[in-house]
């Protein structure tokens, strides 16, 4: 009966691999997700006297999406949440402003419109650190609680508002 | 013969403590007589003490933009942003296991390249020896095996037909 | 035109990759001559039209002819005429081809190296390895051929990964291959052997020194890649446990375990199942490799192609192979009758032993590779298992084989008396752990490790003396010592250099990150380092800045070193290329950081120095040579020529 290990061995790694190749390494789930949303309080950009802080969105479910001006990628994703803001069918999206050096998301969101209900500047990453941000685009979704419930990494397109966000929201009641 | 031996191997040996006494002997530096002495680089980093740590720990760190690489030999910008947050907390007095709390506590397991051990990984710290542990039993067995060894069964017409081949001219 | 006529090449490569597995296998199943001596034609026809499908690609590279996206991929047209050859194995599909034709020169080595074995045998090892022929060949031509075309081509290419821009690259991967690919000899020599139900002595004979090869150029292979990225890099590392260069040690493992079972297989007739499950198991930790760098399940830096696609399609391959041959195995294995009895303490015993080492060290790099993906396919979340872990965990598991290695050799086949075995050793084991305790007391820093390596590395290096003192007093001249001997020899010995230079640099190695104005100077193990500034200047495809830095030691002549940076053109990667000084005792290594002024006056620099990291290299080269060298050992070459006429008689008699 031994004899016969080494080929059940392999056709359980190659069940694994199988699996495998349906997953992607590189996509990392939030450590956050079903944990309150970490504090912050941020200027505004286009008003450095108001200050942001996720506290102001309580009572609400609400999204946070990490951007920057010289991210490409946020540019496209940009119009799918102008759709969004627009068709006030989803909550609102709060739009932090990372490591923005050249302080070009002023001038970028009177250009093409702003999606956003607030934009706090987080001119040194450290929020973005704070939340585990590694790159933009990446939105998150907040309950009424403030406790974080989704992280989506990489742009939103249509596809992934309805297959992913929109059954959460539903979930969250919003 | 013996003898022989014990010259050979304290040969050896003195040949290797040689080796390496030079290797790590630093050199018979002559003072340079200028009236100036040569200006002397600057640590990189004030802090060397904290630097050391710093390259120690994020040899344990991953970059979390990269596709596997650590987080102390990354060019990334972010990983050079980690780095930077390390320094500050190590400077504000936080130790090793709270640095590494912090970023766990916003990247997951995922930023550790040495698994912590928890259930999850019980079978991943353990397995190798376990495997060590079963190949010794499978060494035991095999011996016990042999011991008593009898070889393949031979009927009278192959030993004829052996004794014949042996007796062939080549 | 040309691209398709490699196209057309692979085309009828595989055609014949068909002829050569499947005839010569039925052949073989019924006894017909005819069909079995189709194999050795085949696999020259299917050499030759992989060659040409070969020579194509690199034409079209050198042609700079981007029409094909292969070459736009990966070649520019300011690219040194020997990276745009070197480019057509640096990438997916490149390298694929490049894999078949690394597979059908062994096919054809076999072919012609095997005159004087059976042509049953013949026939059935040559099927096997046209059936991996025909797989490699139709994953390229159905899921990644390198000969698709863009009209219209685009005017420039995107440039070959500056990484590969080294001249390391020219010779790892070829190497690397040469090793890999050189396993799947000695599996189809095992499949061969349980297709014909006949597993005796001769078949782990003739085995034996092809296994003995491919093991030498993945030794290259693996130990040039080290090479390469610690001269490449930047940082001084040279080995990272990355899932790659896991999957390239792996079959390392299983191949050294291979060749030692092989020797008792060969000598004794014991171990025989052992050794075919070995022989199939080397091979498939290649054909595992390969998955897991072109299917995208594990993270890697030197992932190619990160694509589910084509992964499937070598997952159902390796299926196929290795599913079918440890099928075979297991259908087979009753019939493998066991041969040699031996006691507890005996050679073949210890080699039992090495050889559950290595399975062990084998299983436990499998799952330090594979963790991260079993945790995540069962839905358990992301885990990153690095070098904190494998270090942690490898080096207590080869302890014992390099243990080992000091007493197999040394013992007697059968059985040895321990009185006989300790008189005979007991002062090399005095004297190596006298020195693994007292040598790191003349070092900077008593390491525990450093005791346990260089108590190691001695142990085996007094024994291999020890095994020539005794071998020459009944042997008369060393020189008439079999080669044999002097490869296994070599090749421990090169291990003992190697364990030696891996301990002492891993532990006391030195850092030194500096700011370094231009006149600055910096210490470092009895060095004294000026940086005299940086010069711009351009290269064939690249910007460059060279510094300058003067090194003294002590009374010694001073010698310059020029650390850059490089920016090539076309990609504007920036790549670090660092400056080695190297000696028999250590290196010293300057790296230049990033310039920390607009005037481009005041740079970082980091300075390493790295004591006897060339041992490493030059350990892993003994290694090689012994192998080599017992591979060519004069059995295997007088044997031949005196069974010749035995050969032609048996095909006579079946003939008739």
């Amino acid at each position: 009966m031994k004899r016969w290990l080494p080929l059940v061995f392999f056709f359980v790694l190659v069940g694994f691999f199988t699996k495998g190749l349906f997953l992607n390494p590189r996509e990392v789930p939030s450590p956050f997700i079903g944990k309150a949303a970490p504090t912050f309080s941020l200027p505004v950009v286009g008003d450095a006297q108001s200050a942001f802080s996720p506290a102001d969105m309580k009572d609400q479910v609400w999204m946070l999406n990490v951007w920057a001006p010289w991210c490409a990628t946020c540019l496209v994703e940009h119009k799918l949440l102008m759709a969004l803001a627009e068709s006030r069918t989803a909550p609102p999206i709060v739009g932090l402003n990372w490591k923005d050096k050249n302080r070009e998301a002023e001038q970028l969101l009177l250009r093409t419109g702003n999606p956003y209900v607030a934009v706090p500047d987080d001119l040194s990453g450290r929020v973005g650190l704070d939340w585990g941000v590694t790159g933009t685009p990446e939105t998150y979704v907040i309950d009424r609680a403030g406790i974080v419930r989704l992280k989506h990494v990489g742009p939103i397109d249509m596809e992934v508002w309805q297959n992913k966000f929109v059954p959460k929201l539903k979930e969250l009641g919003a | 013969m013996t003898c022989r031996l014990i010259q050979h191997g304290l040969l050896t040996v003195f040949l290797a403590s040689c080796v390496a006494a030079l290797a790590s002997e630093p050199g018979a530096a002559t003072p340079t007589t200028s009236t100036t002495a040569p200006p002397t680089a600057q640590p990189l980093f004030a802090n060397v003490a904290i630097e050391a740590r710093l390259t120690h720990l994020s040899r344990e760190l991953r970059c979390v933009v990269c596709q596997n690489e650590a987080l102390s030999e990354s060019p990334a910008e972010l990983a050079g942003a980690m780095r930077q947050e390390i320094r500050d907390l190590m400077k504000a007095g936080k130790t090793d296991p709270e640095v590494l709390n912090f970023l766990t506590s916003r990247y997951g397991d995922f930023v550790l390249f040495r698994p912590p051990f928890k259930p999850v990984t019980y079978l991943l710290w353990v397995g190798p020896f376990v495997f060590l542990g079963f190949g010794v039993l499978v060494w035991f067995m095999a011996l016990r095996a042999r011991r008593t060894f009898k070889g393949a069964p031979v009927n009278s017409a192959q030993l004829a037909a052996a004794a014949r081949l042996l007796e062939e001219k080549p | 035109m040309i691209p398709e006529l490699g196209t057309f090449a692979l085309i009828l490569a595989l055609l014949l990759a068909i002829t050569q597995a499947v005839l010569p296998l039925l052949g073989a199943q019924r006894g017909n001559l005819t069909w079995m001596a189709v194999a050795r034609p085949a696999a020259f026809g299917q050499f030759t039209f992989t060659l040409i499908a070969y020579l194509c690609l690199v034409y079209a590279f050198l042609s700079n002819d981007f029409t094909v996206i292969n070459v736009a991929s990966n070649s520019y047209s300011n690219l040194p005429a020997f990276y745009r050859i070197t480019a057509t194995w640096g990438s997916h599909e490149g390298s694929l081809l490049f894999w078949s034709l690394i597979l059908a020169v062994w096919t054809i080595a076999v072919a012609t190296f095997s005159r004087t074995l059976p042509e049953e045998m013949v026939a059935r090892v040559l099927g096997v390895m046209g059936l991996i022929s025909v797989g490699f060949l139709s994953l390229l031509l159905i899921t990644s051929s390198p000969f698709l075309r863009q009209f219209p081509g685009p005017a420039e290419g995107s440039d070959l990964n500056p990484l590969l821009q080294d001249w390391g690259m020219i010779i790892h991967p070829p190497m690397l291959y040469m090793g890999y690919v050189g396993f799947a000899v000695a599996f189809s020599f095992a499949v061969a052997a349980l297709l014909s139900g006949r597993l005796d002595a001769a078949w782990a004979r003739w085995s034996r020194p092809w296994a003995t090869v491919a093991w030498a150029f993945l030794t290259l292979g693996v130990v040039l890649g080290s090479w390469w990225a610690y001269r490449e890099l930047g940082w001084g590392g040279w080995w990272f446990w990355d899932p790659v260069e896991n999957a390239s040690f792996m079959p390392w493992l299983a191949g050294t375990a291979l060749i030692h079972s092989l020797a008792v297989a060969e000598k004794r007739g014991a171990f025989k199942a052992w050794t075919v499950l070995l022989a199939l198991m080397t091979f498939s930790l290649s054909l595992l490799g390969t998955f897991l760098v072109r299917s995208g399940v594990l993270s890697s830096v030197h992932a190619f192609a990160v694509d589910p696609q084509r992964g499937a399609y070598i997952l159902g391959f390796m299926l196929l192979v290795v599913g079918g041959s440890l099928a075979l195995f297991a259908w087979r294995a009753p019939r493998m009758i066991a041969g040699g009895a031996f006691t507890w303490f005996s050679r073949e015993s210890m080699l039992l032993a090495n050889n559950v080492v290595m399975m062990a060290s084998v299983a436990a790099v499998l799952l330090g590779t594979l963790y991260p993906l079993f945790v995540d396919a069962l839905g358990l979340g992301k885990l990153s298992v690095g070098p904190p872990y494998f270090n942690a965990v490898f080096v207590p598991l080869i302890t014992p084989a390099l243990f080992l290695m000091g007493v197999g050799p040394l013992m007697r086949w059968k059985g040895d008396s321990v009185p006989d075995v300790l008189q005979r050793l007991k002062w090399a084991l005095g004297i190596a752990v006298a020195t693994g305790l007292l040598l790191p007391l003349t070092l900077e820093g008593y390491k525990p490790w450093a005791v346990l390596g260089l108590g190691l590395s001695s142990w085996i290096a007094l024994t291999v003396l020890i095994a020539f003192r005794e071998r020459a007093k009944t042997a008369g001249q060393l020189a008439n010592l079999p080669r044999a001997f002097w490869g296994m020899h070599l090749a421990h010995l090169g291990m003992a250099i190697g364990v030696a230079g891996i301990t002492m640099v891993a532990n006391y190695e030195q850092e030194l990150d500096v700011r370094m104005n231009v006149g600055d100077q910096a210490q470092m193990a009895g060095h004294t380092l000026t940086f005299m500034g940086v010069q711009q200047y351009a290269g064939a495809n690249f910007e460059a800045t060279r510094g300058t830095v003067i090194v003294r030691e002590g009374n010694a002549e001073p010698f310059t070193l020029y650390p850059g940076k490089r920016i090539y053109n076309r990609s504007g990667s920036v790549m670090t290329e660092a400056a080695v000084r190297p000696s028999l005792v250590s290196d010293l290594y300057v790296s230049l950081g990033a310039p920390l002024n607009d005037e481009l006056t005041t740079w970082a620099v980091r300075i390493y120095h790295k004591p006897f990291i060339n041992w490493l290299w030059l350990g892993a080269l003994c290694m090689v040579v012994g192998g080599f060298m017992a591979a060519s050992d004069r059995r295997y070459r007088i044997g031949a020529k005196a069974r010749a006429p035995a050969g032609q008689a048996v095909q006579a008699v079946q003939g008739a």
